[in-house]
């Protein structure tokens, strides 16, 4: 032996050593200088100072020698910052470098340039930069295209000025895929503190480039370029189609970044494409065995892959729904991997597979990790919330949990039956008895607040719940807030209930929370409590035992629009932590906000059939009243001024455009099949469809007789019942009076209470139909008492597709509380009195028109001939402008009118002595009055012509 | 992209340090630190952790914290997936990856972590295109480069960094040229309390050793190849070709990969090779417990179930086990309680059992929890999902290679419930 393998650790730094190394590196000797510059750079990984050897070791930098070159760069990237005007000196060998034969060493010198975090030298560094930028060897370019970022995060200004960023966004277009791939790292990188820069143009042709080069780059640039397309909207579903194909053989790659890169790109682009596609379904299974692949994965990776699945099955439940078992937890996973398992089988119960999550749930409880038990025993009380038929089941196995005696477990099954309870009111409360059993167990606040609240709602089925109570307020003081504000509610809950046997303990409880208490909060319930108690027993009872909204599973669902945002950014950080970016990344300053491809405003709805209330955004499955911030925050002004001057601002024309080229599709579709009663492809379907109210009920005609010309009104319909309405109920109907559409209202007040106060507001929908004046109910609604208001509208309002069309969200207000119904109020509303259209022009447009784009209905059993009918049409502002007759059928050509200014054409063939009417409308049927170009003109973008269709 | 590096052994130590941008104090890691007090298992620690200005994503591997600093929104995975990388490297190069190993070759580390990333981002992973630029110690290189005063980085810009092959490098040559593949399979199951399976799939991966001169082109091709709907390939696997013909096609990395990996779901049925009848009880009152456990085989095909060891972790009141094994040797740890059975092969003819009775601390009232047993063992010349290689062809090189496959099936987490 020579020499050992020297052990760097085992010499100390001191400064005999300091002095030794010194002599060492200025040492003749090549050998000497190398193994010297190794003790250096040993001492430095280990954190030890060796910054007073700067001068000897840059003096080794020229050398031939590769490892010994590289082994003083590292040095140098390490002490440079703190050496400056030392590090200047390195400048002349680094340019001298740059223009070495060898490529490795050209690249090596540039890089190392870029990592010296020094002004001055930054300077030095732009020529050669600028060179290798265009270097004839690729890797000298892939190299250098890094190190463009690495000099923006020194001096952006430098960058921009020497014009780097266009050479960088040349360079995605290069030849060589690992070029492409860092440039687009590159122009990420610096994309991120510049949002508002249009750096990473994408088009078609370098998304194209981005697509070929995906497939010969590394795994690594294969991130990139797919985190790059994540952020590409493209132009239609074919060339969606297009890039998902090209996407999905990404989701076998090896390396799970690759594959959680791709299934974002996946559930970005799937938005745009049509649910009926056969690729729709292909692609969505997929999705599925790459992520139940990552979860066989190293704990680390499973967790990261857990929190995006969490997402994913939030918003496409479909795609993981058959995998309930890959979800099941060993007893070894990590417990962050358990926690994140358990929160995904919640998701995923169903009642399809609810028996056997109850099982496994069970079992988790009986383990051995508190943390994990207790969430197993919260789970079990999720599934009674989401799956109903499953409640019982469930309330059954957490009193065998109560059962087994086990302190936490008793006291988790506590806290989730009192959320049972307020699932299912009335339901379960035979339990209670087992549950005061284990009263004395409780020493958990959340536990005991629950177990209080349990005593005190149901206070007249247990017979001594004052001495329950009572012995809780023996330690008042001790109690923490949680605790001592239940117990006050609960015990003003029992007197309310028993007061003959209750007062003393009321007052007890009052003077300790107002008198003995330093809690603000415990002190003003107290009084609040006290003087209702004193002034209004029977509005005391209103207050404190009024009926309490239901719960419902959507509480811990991710709020829909963060939900699409998170999605846009699956397998990064805001993924992991559920927050959108800008919440909490630092670096990233104004991230845009990234919404899905379809939901930009009236495009598609997102409806998959299990997603319904997931889904939603600006486009909101119709039975639901969104719940989401805008709705809301429009609502919350309300300030009884009509909404057509504080109403929210026009929706923004991006949404329009996608509107447009969505109304050519669908909105027509709609159009139809909301205001005659079917859609299109659904062949002749009978009128009786419920969505209809427009022609059918214009044709019902039994009810009709009464009213010989005036337009036919629908009559009332209850919108909302007393018992949503905590009270209030409304019925209502549409008519169109005298050119103004007018919403006609009942309100009966089924409550105890006098309601005032009223207010109405609507959700923005299909045709801008807004309230014109306030809501005019001027004198209370006392209880019992009915009132009839006419509401006049107008349709001018903001404009968003409803589906169906003619569908209508609406929010009232009044003293008690807020109030959400929709309603649909029939298409012939809308009919304007101007609707009828010129003969010529008429036969002009419907010429036009061709033939297969017709549809055609039925309408049944109507013995009307046609001269009636047309007359009856008439009243409701459809008008007959030609008929024939051929071969003993009455042919009606009419025309209609919206006040959005779309014109219908219609055909109806009126056979005589034959009941059935058949009406024939063309599918482009709507012509403005500039001609032959068919316009949708929309009140949001009124004057603003040209949205084509 | 990741900012910096730090290796941190089990007592807390960082013992090394590296940062590919601006310098970030090793104060930032008083965070993890945290984490890990909190955490009452090492692996418990969460792999993503919040701090104020960074964020810290960590995988334990070997008893050491790889925890990477990253200060934008970087993907985790990326990340993750990088510091797999740097272990699988680090063990490459030094057989081992521990403190010790990573400590004596501290040069050759730091040369690593400097060509696997620039500025954050990765450079050259592949280990075959690493080993081209930075060669691996070995005594006889340490030596002979004493002697002659070269060193041991490369000179040459690897060849397999830009060629469409990045995994190979060019100018390979053998002169025994032979391809090995190992099918291996795990199964993760859980097995309930009365022996039904709750779930059980198969993980498994085809590893290959390829030691060919040239640039060969390889395909494989199973029998049934409809068994792997879902699988993972080295970039190295034309996906075209699969897709189309269910035919592996690939020019091999030089030395050892793992050619694919895939996963067989639950919904397929897997058949489980072993049981276990078992009767741990407590009763009320008593201090003592009775054990009772008997392993047997099933659907093994034939084939013998060796290297069985069955571990269970006992309840917390369990004092001590006086258990007697029908074959193998038990322990229990009282501290840990942690009772391993080092059963070796099953012998049908004769089941191992092991039998006794556990003491519980006077007084102590009967466990809530039972106990879950984890079992060990392996099946050589099986795959027990059935997936059976066809036939090995080679093109593009004249010379005749010598192919072996070899089969084995093992227990991964493999669990029953008592």
């Amino acid at each position: 032996m020579l020499e050992p393998d020297p052990n760097y650790f085992s010499s100390f730094v001191c400064s005999g050593e300091i002095f030794e190394l010194k002599a060492e590196l200025n040492s003749d000797k090549k050998e000497k200088k190398k193994e010297a510059v190794k003790k250096v750079i040993a001492s430095m990984t280990v954190g030890k100072d060796v910054s007073a050897l700067f001068p000897d070791v840059v003096n080794c930098m020229q050398t031939d020698n590769l490892e010994l070159k590289k082994l003083v760069y590292l040095y140098l990237m390490n002490y440079a910052k703190s050496q400056p005007d030392m590090a200047i000196m390195a400048v002349n060998t680094f340019v001298k470098d740059c223009e070495d034969p060898n490529p490795l060493i050209r690249a090596l010198a540039v890089r190392t340039m870029g990592c010296i975090r020094v002004d001055k030298i930054t300077e030095y560094l732009c020529e050669p930069l600028r060179k290798c930028l265009k270097d004839e060897d690729p890797y000298v370019r892939k190299t250098a295209a890094v190190c463009v970022a690495k000099l923006h995060d020194i001096n952006a200004q430098l960058v921009e000025d020497q014009g780097f960023l266009d050479t960088l966004k040349d360079l995605i277009s290069d030849s060589n895929p690992m070029v492409v791939a860092n440039a687009v790292a590159a122009l990420s990188e610096i994309a991120e503190s510049h949002p508002n820069s249009n750096l990473m143009d994408l088009n078609p042709q370098t998304i194209n480039k981005l697509l070929t080069a995906l497939n010969e780059c590394t795994e690594w640039g294969q991130i990139f370029i797919l985190d790059c397309l994540a952020n590409y909207t493209p132009r239609d579903d074919r060339e969606s189609q297009s890039i998902c194909e090209r996407v999905t053989p990404r989701l076998s790659h090896a390396n799970s970044a690759v594959v959680l890169s791709a299934v974002k790109v996946l559930m970005k682009f799937m938005e745009m494409l049509p649910k009926d596609l056969d690729y729709y379904g292909t692609l969505l299974k997929k999705l599925a065995p790459p992520l139940v692949t990552l979860l066989s994965a190293e704990p680390e990776l499973q967790y990261v892959a857990l929190r995006n699945i969490n997402l994913i099955v939030q918003r496409r439940p479909e795609i993981l729904k058959h995998e309930m078992k890959v979800f099941f937890v060993k007893y070894n996973d990590p417990i962050y991997v358990k926690l994140e398992k358990l929160d995904i089988m919640i998701r995923l119960a169903s009642q399809a597979n609810i028996a056997q999550v109850l099982a496994e749930l069970k079992e988790y409880a009986t383990e051995v990790d508190v943390d994990f038990v207790r969430k197993a025993v919260r789970a079990i009380g999720r599934c009674a919330i989401k799956v109903e038929q499953s409640a019982e089941r469930c309330v059954s196995t957490l009193l065998d949990l109560i059962q087994t005696k086990v302190n936490y477990v008793v006291q988790e099954a506590i806290v989730v039956i009192k959320d049972i309870f307020r699932k299912y009111p009335n339901k379960y409360e035979s339990v209670i008895a087992t549950l005061c059993e284990n009263l004395d167990s409780l020493d958990e606040p959340e536990a005991r607040a629950a177990m209080i609240w349990i005593v005190g709602e149901y206070a007249e089925r247990i017979d001594n719940a004052d001495e329950l109570l009572e012995s809780f307020l023996e330690g008042f003081h001790d109690e923490s807030t949680q605790v001592q504000l239940q117990l006050l509610t609960a015990i003003v809950k029992l007197f309310l209930k028993k007061p003959t046997e209750t007062q003393e303990l009321v007052q007890q409880v009052l003077s300790l929370a107002t008198q003995d208490s330093d809690n603000p909060d415990l002190r003003d319930r107290g009084y609040i409590y006290w003087r209702l108690l004193s002034t209004d027993p029977v509005a005391a009872k209103e207050v404190v035992l009024a009926e309490k909204p239901l719960i419902s599973e959507e509480t811990d669902l991710i709020e829909p629009t963060l939900l699409e945002e998170l999605i846009c950014h699956i397998g990064t950080l805001a993924s992991v932590y559920h927050k959108p970016p800008s919440a909490f990344v630092e670096g990233s300053r104004g991230v845009q906000h990234k919404r899905l491809p379809g939901s930009t405003g009236l495009g598609e709805s997102l409806e998959s059939p299990d997603t319904g209330s997931a889904a939603g955004g600006s486009d909101a499955p119709p039975a639901v009243i969104p719940s989401q911030g805008d709705l809301l925050g429009d609502l919350l002004n309300l300030d009884l001024t009509p909404p057509a001057t504080t109403g929210p601002p026009p929706p923004p024309t991006s949404g329009m455009q996608l509107g447009a080229m969505d109304l050519l599709g669908g909105g027509l579709d709609s159009l139809m099949g909301a205001g005659f009663g079917a859609a299109p492809a659904a062949s002749p379907a009978s009128f009786s469809a419920p969505v209809s109210g427009g022609l059918d009920d214009l044709f019902d005609l039994g009810g009709g007789v009464g009213m010989p010309m005036g337009a036919y009104n629908p009559p009332k319909t209850v919108w909302l019942p007393a018992m949503k309405g905590k009270g209030l109920e409304i019925s209502g109907t549409f008519a169109r009076r005298a050119g103004i559409i007018q919403m006609e209202m009942t309100l009966i007040n089924k409550a105890m209470s006098v309601m005032t106060d009223f207010a109405i507001q609507f959700n923005r929908n299909s045709f801008g139909i807004a309230p014109a004046g306030p809501l005019q109910v001027l004198t209370p609604l006392s209880p019992n008492q009915t009132i009839e208001v006419a509401l006049p509208l107008n349709t001018v309002g903001p404009v968003m597709k409803m589906d169906p069309l003619n569908n209508l969200q609406v929010a009232v207000k009044n003293n008690i509380d807020v109030f959400y119904f929709s309603c649909q109020y029939p298409i012939s509303v809308l009919f304007v009195e101007d609707g009828k259209m010129e003969r010529q022009v008429f036969l002009a447009t419907w010429k036009d028109i061709p033939n297969d784009n017709e549809s055609q209905f039925q309408i049944k059993d109507c013995h009307l001939n046609s001269d009636a009918a047309s007359s009856k049409l008439q009243g409701s502002n459809i008008f007959t402008i030609a008929k024939r007759t051929v071969d003993g059928q009455d042919m009606l050509y009419q025309s209609m009118k919206l006040t959005n200014s779309i014109w219908v054409l219609a055909e109806l063939r009126v056979q005589a002595g034959n009941p059935t009417y058949t009406v024939s409308i063309p599918l482009l049927l709507v012509e403005s009055e500039s001609s032959n170009v068919f316009l949708f003109q929309s009140q949001a973008t009124k004057g603003k012509k040209g949205t084509l269709i | 992209m990741i900012h910096s590096l730090f290796l941190i052994n089990a007592s807390g130590d960082i013992f090394l340090e590296k940062h590919w941008k601006s310098v970030v104090s090793r104060s930032v890691c008083d965070y993890f630190f945290e984490a890990q007090e909190r955490a009452t298992e090492p692996e418990n620690v969460p792999p993503v952790i919040p701090t104020p200005h960074h964020y810290l994503i960590s995988v334990l591997r070997h008893r050491i914290y790889f925890v990477a600093v990253i200060q934008s929104e970087v993907p985790p995975l990326f990340v993750i997936e990088f510091l797999h990388r740097v272990v699988d490297t680090f063990q490459d190069y030094f057989g081992v990856c521990t403190e010790a190993a990573i400590k004596d070759n501290v040069v050759v580390v730091y040369e690593l972590l400097e060509e696997m990333l620039d500025n954050g981002f990765p450079l050259a992973t592949e280990s075959n295109i690493l080993k081209e630029l930075i060669k691996p110690p070995t005594i006889l290189r340490t030596m002979v480069n004493t002697i002659t005063g070269s060193t041991n980085v490369g000179e040459q810009l690897p060849t397999g960094q830009l060629s469409v092959v990045p995994w190979r490098r060019t100018g390979v040559k053998y002169t025994n040229n032979e391809a090995y593949f190992d099918v291996v399979e795990e199964i993760d199951a859980i097995i309930d309390k009365s022996g039904s399976t709750i779930t059980a799939e198969i993980q498994g991966v085809i590893d290959a050793c390829v030691k060919l001169t040239g640039m060969p082109d390889l395909t494989l091709s199973f029998m049934n190849p409809r068994l792997l709907d879902d699988v993972s390939f080295h970039p190295c696997v034309r996906f075209k070709r699969w897709e189309a013909e269910r035919i592996l096609s690939f020019i091999p990395p030089d030395g050892n990969f793992r050619l694919l990996s895939y996963h067989v779901s639950s919904q397929n049925l897997v058949a489980i090779p072993v049981y276990v009848k078992h009767n741990i009880t407590f009763r009320e009152g008593s201090s003592q417990g009775r054990f009772d456990l008997t392993l047997g085989p099933k659907q093994t095909m034939g084939k013998a179930v060796e290297s069985v060891l069955v571990s269970s972790q006992l309840p917390r009141g369990v004092l001590n086990a006086n258990l007697n094994p029908s074959q193998g040797a038990y322990t229990f740890d009282p501290v840990t309680k942690l009772l391993t059975w080092d059963v070796g092969k099953i012998n049908p003819q004769k089941l191992p059992n092991l039998k006794g009775t556990m003491n519980l601390q006077a007084g102590a009232s009967k466990p809530d929890e039972n106990p879950t047993i984890n079992i060990q063992f392996k099946i050589q010349q099986m795959a027990i999902s059935g997936l059976k290689v066809n036939r090995l062809d080679m093109y593009g090189e004249k010379y005749k290679p010598f192919k072996g496959i070899k089969y084995m099936t093992k227990a991964g987490k493999f669990q029953v419930r008592t």
